[in-house]
């Protein structure tokens, strides 16, 4: 059994109808027990729980503080190549957009890397378009060898591949797997992917699964928020993450919550997710995976990074750039995946964290394969 | 008499050892250090830049302070080797916590990996506090394997539920007699603390309940008052423990006297 049969199963309940049936008294009810079940969960997603927002916050809060204390990791992504096969209406990189397309080599995502070392961050996220031609696995391995001196972990977030691939990629030095669903309504997805293998929704699905089997210590899911309504995908989401949590104990299991933004191709959000309704989506996933990661993008605007920290954040990007050779300056012709909302250096980032009273964390793991 | 103990060669007076993974900053930790007068303080090796970078949570632990590099992040026996060999060629002494955790979720230890773990690191020369699950036969191989103390487990880390295996502790306080039992992990309370010393726990090691306390420095000094109280509480014998421990029957002393002047008759 994979997720999808579990997703098709749950696709039986009638969330729509059990959300408006949920009270305040029973989300509080649930705010008091120790351990969540299916309902429960829903319960923290209903519109009776954004009544007691403040609450549901509170609660989110001090099971972070718990369990991950004050501290802040922070990573920064590395964009390897905007090349990218599939037509997705929301993003820049589709195919169908014409920009003159840039692929770094693996030279100049070293300097790409050492560029990012300087800020003392340690965490380095390489990213790709979707183009297995363009960007092949042993392109994607080499650049994971010349980055390798610059940092102490290496996540990848790239098109879904075989557990094969993925192990490839962990036995050159990967240790973490980026893979978003974008959207859990199958026939919603199909409206938004409307060319290339990311049409293929089951193979996307199950990638998480196999970067588990493949031996990555971090898998990171999501849901881009604002293609289909915001509560069935949190709802999705969280489940897909609790179906791993289970089967591979030894995987630590993130979410992200990124929420769609303007990009070049004018895409405006179906649903779109209001501030409030997010936080309430990031509480409900803390208290229903109390040892859950949460990761936040530069997605969103400073102001509203730093109003979140509290409530379960408990990964961010620092000084980020969503464009191929974007630290170094090495591609004339930049062209942002999207646009960034939160322009902050990491020293600006690490000083605001240290102002609220949290610590940030530049490096949380260490290479334990000699260099090459 | 001074009330200390050993950990391998090394003799120690506080009884109160200190997590570092949860503070708000680095810079309370030498004022944690000062109200609580911990002498060991442990540090995930994961945590040190080895690059070379400016966050650094060994410059915060001033001398005498003994460092125990911790190989939190592992999740087998093989891991927690290689962390801890990082942390030694990194110079934080040869002092290791063998941390090997392939549970994410409830975050227990393995204790079969933390055995072979310890087995190797103790053949290399280090000094081996292992954490473990509250069992008596792993505590048994572990200080067989040469670990220089054993560190059941409370309750699940972090979840500051006190000492919820007090039954399995006991077990283990009382059988190994050899090397110091200490308390590590789910203690969220200076009572808790007390509760594990007057059970005989050698000492405790606590991060969170200090580290995310409203004041981390008071919370501190009031740990170190009541692991010094359990602890007297303990050497002073409770009532029930001390009346078992005496060598002669107080109650039933006069019975033989009896039963031996009938003997004279």
């Amino acid at each position: 059994m994979s997720y999808y049969e579990q997703l098709t199963e749950s696709r039986q309940l009638d969330l729509s109808r059990a959300w408006t049936a949920f009270t305040i008294q029973d989300v509080r009810a649930v705010l008091r027990k120790s351990k969540l079940d299916t309902m429960d969960y829903a319960a923290l997603l209903s519109p009776a729980a954004g009544h007691i927002l403040e609450e549901l916050a509170q609660a989110a809060h001090d099971l972070t503080v718990q369990h991950f204390g004050y501290a802040m990791q922070l990573f920064t992504p590395l964009y390897l190549a905007d090349h990218c096969v599939n037509h997705c209406v929301y993003c820049s990189f589709s195919v169908t957009n014409e920009f003159q397309r840039s692929k770094l080599s693996a030279e100049q995502a070293a300097a790409e890397a050492q560029a990012i070392s300087q800020t003392g961050i340690r965490h380095l996220l390489l990213l790709t378009g979707e183009s297995p031609q363009a960007t092949p696995l042993p392109y994607l391995v080499d650049c994971v060898k010349a980055v390798k001196p610059y940092c102490s972990s290496i996540g990848i977030e790239v098109n879904p591949m075989d557990t094969e691939a993925y192990a490839e990629l962990t036995a050159a030095g990967v240790d973490s797997l980026t893979i978003f669903q974008e959207v859990y309504d199958e026939d919603v997805y199909k409206s938004v992917h409307l060319k290339g293998p990311k049409r293929m929704f089951k193979y996307r699905l199950d990638a998480p699964e196999r970067g588990c089997r493949a031996g990555m210590r971090s898998v990171t899911i999501g849901a881009l928020l604002g293609l289909n309504s915001w509560r069935e995908e949190a709802f999705h989401t969280g489940m897909h993450a609790r179906y791993l949590q289970q089967r591979y104990p030894s995987t630590d299991i993130a979410i992200a919550v990124p929420r769609l933004r303007p990009h070049l191709g004018g895409f405006a959000p179906r649903d779109p997710v209001r501030d409030r309704e997010l936080v309430q989506a990031m509480a409900a996933y803390r208290i229903f995976l109390p040892r859950c990661g949460i990761t936040l993008s530069t997605r969103e605007r400073t102001a509203f990074r730093n109003r979140l920290i509290p409530l379960g954040v408990t990964k961010m990007s620092a000084g980020a750039s969503t464009s191929v050779g974007g630290h170094t300056g090495c591609n004339p012709d930049q062209i942002s995946q999207f646009e960034i909302s939160d322009e902050r250096s990491a020293a600006e980032l690490c000083e605001d964290l240290i102002q609220r009273h949290y610590q940030p964390v530049m490096q949380d793991w260490l290479q334990l394969q000699p260099p090459n | 008499m001074e009330d200390v103990w050993k950990v391998g060669n090394r003799t120690l007076r506080s009884r109160l050892l200190l997590g570092t993974g949860k503070f708000r900053r680095d810079s309370l930790i030498p004022e944690v250090l000062q109200a609580c007068s911990a002498e060991v303080v442990t540090a995930a090796v994961r945590r040190l830049d080895v690059m070379g970078g400016s966050q650094d949570v060994t410059a915060w632990i001033p001398e005498p302070i003994i460092l125990m590099p911790n190989t939190s992040g592992a999740r087998n026996a093989e891991e927690a080797v290689r962390i801890a060999r990082l942390g030694q060629a990194a110079g934080m002494g040869s002092w290791v916590k063998i941390e090997v955790i392939s549970d994410s979720k409830y975050l227990l230890p393995d204790n079969y990996e933390t055995l072979k773990a310890t087995e190797q690191l103790a053949r290399e020369g280090f000094t081996v506090l292992p954490y473990m699950n509250p069992d008596l036969h792993a505590a048994r191989q572990l200080r067989d394997a040469g670990a220089a103390a054993v560190m059941p487990l409370g309750s699940p880390i972090g979840s500051n539920r006190g000492i919820r295996l007090k039954e399995l502790i006991g077990i283990i306080i009382e059988e190994i007699i050899d090397i110091p039992v200490i308390v590590d992990a789910g203690i969220g309370k200076p009572s808790e603390a007390a509760e594990a010393m007057e059970l005989g726990a050698a000492a405790v090691l606590v991060n969170t309940a200090i580290a995310t306390a409203g004041d981390p420095v008071r919370m501190a000094e009031a740990f170190a008052k009541a692991v010094e109280g359990g602890r007297l509480g303990h050497l002073a014998g409770t009532a029930l423990s001390s009346r078992l421990a005496s060598a002669s029957s107080p109650l039933t002393g006069f019975l033989r006297e009896e039963e031996g002047s009938h003997e004279l008759l």
